[in-house]
């Protein structure tokens, strides 16, 4: 027991790298401010394009969405990171995370955009368009407002999925929550940074698995 | 051009590491099963506990499936392997992983798998329990074959993800397909072994996605 508390919960390792932490714990949250708007608008390009129903642009959609989701983003990120250096593309930390996820997100927001999309009854799309509504206008005032309700589960589901995938930058040294956290475990010779990010990450995320599970029961109740 | 083909397809490279990628895959293979196998029956299990509604247990099941829902698997993985050494519980890279993502995945399937059981209407359990079943058997019975057939498409959809987290075990020292990738593109100095990682996960999850897709518009949740 007394084990537990001085590797885990050592109090004074907490306090003095507390502040250490924190700014690994900004960082966590901009590149979520970051990475998940991005792939938000990002996805909806896509499953705009999607619905187009232009035959070749929908299979290069689908082949877009396949290849990207069948890759696991540390990869995407590696290759990105590691790999485009050796042919002169050397592209910061930031910029390789930013990039190696949109590819990724993109396409998981994508298959969800395309479904909510489609739940959107075709009168709809008539009626809009009879007003006199472009295609286009169709799509943003009409469809994309109601595909978005639709499908909000999902959303927030991939939300925190996205979320989560930021301390993969850890790998590539980016200094965000869980990086700090390993520096301070190096320093300190104690895994209580480790523990604390732990703890740093559940303030930022437990609301929103509260909020997926309220409204997935939700959801059930409409049925 | 011929830089890029020299960079990310050069033959020579690719022949020489090609070998140490396949044993990487076999891995990852193994890894992926074991992790799949046991995270879904340990959901089932949680769920199947939780459906006798003994409110201390179920506050335990519910405390444990947001918590791995709400950590990033990196972080989990990184205390297993890095923390919990220092309270005497030495783990292998492997079962740090293994364990940390099937823990993951048994939070999700639990969830999964009680949404399917909540979706069992009431009536269904008093009209079994009314014909002499006991609650047990009118889990069995009744309401599991119902409840499974709906937790089908998201839990193909949660385990391809998990699945692709074993790229996270390369970060515990476990030689899967990117930690041998990542060592041979720096022992080589080429960009070769990572697209032959890329490439491995291209063959290993493609087919899966695409399957997926198929699977979600076969067992769809009707709304």
């Amino acid at each position: 027991m007394d084990a537990i508390i001085e590797n885990f919960f050592n109090v004074p390792i907490m306090v003095k790298m507390f502040p250490f932490l924190l700014s690994g714990f900004w960082w966590t949250i901009k590149l979520c401010l970051l990475v998940v708007p991005l792939g938000i608008v990002s996805g909806l390009a896509v499953a705009m394009l999607y619905a187009t129903h232009i035959r070749v642009l929908k299979w290069l959609v689908i082949i877009y969405v396949d290849f990207f989701r069948s890759f696991p983003p540390l990869v995407l990120l590696v290759f990105v990171y590691y790999g485009l250096p050796l042919v002169g593309l050397e592209l910061p930390a930031l910029i390789s995370v930013v990039v190696a996820f949109m590819l990724n997100t993109s396409s998981y927001y994508g298959e969800i955009f395309r479904a909510g999309i489609e739940s959107i009854p075709r009168g709809q799309w008539e009626a809009a368009r009879s007003t006199g509504l472009t295609w286009l206008q169709t799509m943003v005032h009409v469809v994309v407002p109601q595909a978005a309700r639709n499908v909000a589960p999902d959303l927030t589901s991939n939300t925190l999925e996205v979320m989560k995938f930021t301390a993969l930058a850890s790998v590539v040294s980016f200094p965000e929550l869980l990086r700090q956290a390993q520096l301070a475990q190096g320093l300190t010779y104690n895994p209580t940074p480790l523990i604390m990010a732990a703890g740093m990450y559940l303030v930022l995320l437990w609301p929103i698995v509260r909020l997926l599970s309220r409204m997935e029961r939700r959801m059930l109740a409409v049925r | 051009m011929q830089k890029v083909l020299d960079n990310f397809f050069n033959i020579e490279v690719m022949a020489k590491y090609l070998p140490n990628i396949l044993d990487g895959f076999v891995l990852t293979v193994y890894l992926a099963v074991s992790v799949v196998a046991t995270g879904i029956v340990l959901g089932l299990a949680l769920a199947i506990l939780r459906a006798f509604q003994i409110k201390p247990v179920n506050f335990l099941i519910v405390i444990f499936v947001d918590l791995f829902r709400a950590l990033p698997p990196l972080v989990i993985m990184m205390i297993f392997y890095f923390a919990f050494p220092y309270v005497g519980l030495t783990m292998s890279g492997f079962v740090a992983a293994w364990s940390c993502l099937a823990l993951v995945l048994a939070a999700f399937a639990e969830e999964i798998y009680w949404a399917g059981i909540l979706s069992v209407h009431k009536g269904q359990w008093e009209a079994a329990r009314s014909t002499g079943l006991t609650h047990l058997e009118t889990l069995i019975h009744v309401v599991l074959p119902q409840a499974l057939r709906l937790a089908i498409a998201p839990l193909t959809n949660r385990a391809i993800a998990i699945s692709k987290g074993t790229a996270l075990a390369s970060v515990v020292a476990v030689q899967e397909i990117l930690a041998h990738a990542a060592t041979a593109q720096a022992f080589s100095a080429n960009t070769s072994p990572l697209t032959m990682g890329a490439i491995a996960y291209l063959i290993l999850f493609a087919p899966l996605v695409t399957a997926s897709r198929w699977v979600e518009a076969r067992y769809a949740w009707k709304r």
